[in-house]
């Protein structure tokens, strides 16, 4: 029965998110941590939307997640304090710098489009550290933060009650992860997948593979832009590290760790990965050669994932 | 200002000698085992504190010397030990790996080493410079820039003289056929890697005499060495050296007019090879 298995994952998936912020304080720990996962969550699974069901290697993702995250703060410290308008600039510039880079990579396969999102992912990198006047440099952008949510009849504070951030910030992921769904079970995810499993038979079917892998590559940065925006919201401040390449490798670490050709792995690789660096660096300063460490042995002993593992057992 | 724009173009030089030395060694790994190596600037950053650990010992030149080979040496342990296992899997993983492997070398220096910047020492006679009107030209610029022609040459040598370098080139065009020829292939890539670290390794000793010892001073050579690889083009060893000079001339001219471009400009180039030649340009048609 494995249509029955696949929804009860799904209602207990939600049901852990809808109630994270009253068990996470008894569990030990806190509900901001909980927002992180949700927002790195929505950033891998936007990765995977073109790593995992696409089939395609980006690592260069943070760029458009520290787009997101700028366009959110600059517009908010310098235009409009309004969260929803530094939404939307956030979101828009990402898809728009993803669309116009987009063209110049998807002609390009494997390791060679890998190493042209790395590269161009560092422009972004660049003008953010050195644009000091606007960006602040290696500041970042601070003396700003997020407006309570103005809803016409009601008002919610989300600046200061963290669980209403939590529940905000889940009702965008999933918004973000419906959406997603529901393109990848239409003809054009399908389109996808068959891209995915045998590029040249898909282009000799006649579809435009070039074309998809672009589309891809927008629905996926927009995705992840939305996670940059919630991630700038969440810290009420953004600095040049939110789009450096090591935050791309964190990405897809989190994909892969929690199962790239499954739809909510990376969610569980994002809340594992978090809650492991959570505890590594509040114990040890060398937490960066524990996090190198947990790269290597994933790749060696776990390449599958979570939710690959789980699979492979039930298949077997 | 022509003496600035020759000290800058002669900057640029020197540095894209060095993205060159980096990306050499990076695209010899990529050509033969579709690896990119993110780790490359650790392996740089080793080589660096190694000879600063050796000097007291086997002196300046000493240093520069062996240096390199025991960085190659680390290398050919790691291939050996992890990167091998991943040969024929989805380069995603060998990315992840080396990823890894980058963030536990910086680690670890630091941890070694320190955080803080550590002095290194070049001979007197080398820091002087050689004439009072080309003040930039120091002993030391123009050694290096001697020792990495020399590298480079000799790189060239080995890859179309000897029976290994054959064997390197074949490789990169067809592994299968070379393999089947009776070439014991993982031994060859075993080395090939070995070779590509000697590169990081010597471009380390000779970039800690003008940039300083710092745990993170492969991180910003790096990228520009990706970028020298694509400008280049991809599986050509040429375009790649001629891809680094490249942008590293580029770089520095743009310093004269626009400091603050002179980063952003080689983007802009690898914006450009990609939009008028994917391929790169030395690279050949079909391969990516």
């Amino acid at each position: 029965m494995p249509k029955l298995d696949k929804s009860a994952g799904d209602i207990l998936i939600w049901l852990l998110l809808m109630t994270a912020p009253y068990w996470l304080p008894a569990a030990g720990s806190y509900v901001e941590l909980g927002t992180h996962v949700v927002v790195y969550a929505l950033a891998a699974m936007a990765l995977n939307f073109l790593l995992g069901h696409t089939g395609v290697l980006s690592f260069g993702h943070a760029a458009y997640f520290g787009l997101g995250a700028y366009g959110t703060a600059m517009t908010i410290k310098y235009l409009y304090s309004g969260t929803l308008l530094g939404m939307l600039v956030g979101v828009v510039v990402a898809t728009l710098a993803a669309a116009i880079i987009g063209p110049m990579i998807v002609r390009l396969r494997g390791v060679y489009f890998a190493m042209c999102t790395i590269a161009f992912g560092q422009v972004f990198y660049f003008i953010a550290f050195q644009w000091r006047t606007a960006t602040g440099g290696d500041d970042g952008v601070s003396a700003w933060h997020r407006m309570p949510l103005d809803l016409g009849i009601t008002s919610v504070d989300i600046l200061n009650n963290p669980k209403a951030f939590y529940f905000f910030a889940l009702a965008m992921f999933g918004i973000c992860a419906a959406a997603m769904a529901f393109l990848l079970r239409s003809p054009f995810g399908r389109t996808l997948l068959a891209i995915r499993e045998n590029e040249r038979r898909a282009r000799f079917l006649g579809i435009p593979v070039d074309r998809h892998i672009w589309m891809s590559w927008v629905i996926s940065c927009f995705f992840v832009g939305v996670a940059g925006t919630l991630f700038a919201l969440m810290n009420n401040f953004v600095d040049p590290r939110a789009l450096r390449w090591d935050q791309s490798g964190n990405f897809v670490i989190m994909a892969v760790l929690g199962g790239m050709r499954s739809f909510w792995g990376p969610l569980i690789g994002a809340a594992i990965f978090l809650v492991l660096q959570d505890y590594i660096s509040s114990h040890t300063e060398n937490w960066m050669s524990f996090i190198g460490l947990f790269f290597v042995l994933i790749v060696l002993f776990f390449p599958r994932g979570v939710l690959g593992l789980v699979r492979g057992r039930s298949a077997s | 200002m022509t003496q600035l724009l020759l000290f800058n173009v002669f900057n640029g030089l020197i540095i894209g000698a060095f993205y060159a030395l980096m990306a050499l060694g990076l695209s010899l790994i990529l050509n033969l085992s579709g690896v990119i190596n993110f780790a490359h600037g650790g392996f740089l950053a080793i080589g660096g504190y190694l000879a600063y650990t050796l000097i007291p010992y086997l002196g300046f030149w000493g240093a520069l010397l062996v240096s390199p080979f025991l960085v190659a040496f680390i290398g050919i342990v790691i291939e050996r030990v992890l990167i091998r296992r991943l040969y024929g899997r989805d380069p995603l993983y060998s990315l992840l790996l080396t990823f890894g492997l980058a963030f536990m070398i910086e680690d670890g220096t630091r941890f070694i080493w320190g955080a803080q910047s550590l002095p290194y020492q070049i001979p007197g006679w080398l820091a002087a410079p050689l004439s009072s009107e080309y003040f930039f030209l120091t002993g030391y610029r123009v050694f290096m820039m001697i020792l990495v022609g020399a590298a480079v040459l000799g790189l060239f040598l080995i890859l179309n003289h000897t029976r290994l370098g054959l064997r390197i080139r074949a490789g990169t065009l067809d592994l299968e056929t070379v393999s089947v020829l009776g070439v014991n292939v993982r031994v060859l890539r075993n080395l090939n890697f070995g070779l590509g670290i000697y590169l990081a390794g010597l471009a380390g000793v000779l970039a800690v005499g003008m940039l300083g010892l710092e745990p993170t001073i492969g991180d910003n050579l790096i990228m520009p060495s990706f970028i020298a690889i694509i400008v280049g083009g991809l599986g050509s060893l040429p375009g790649t050296l001629v891809g680094g000079l490249l942008i590293g001339v580029a770089s520095g001219v743009t310093s004269v007019f626009f400091p603050s471009a002179s980063e952003a400009v080689i983007y802009v180039m690898m914006a450009a090879v990609l939009i008028v030649r994917p391929r790169g340009l030395l690279g050949e048609e079909g391969r990516f």
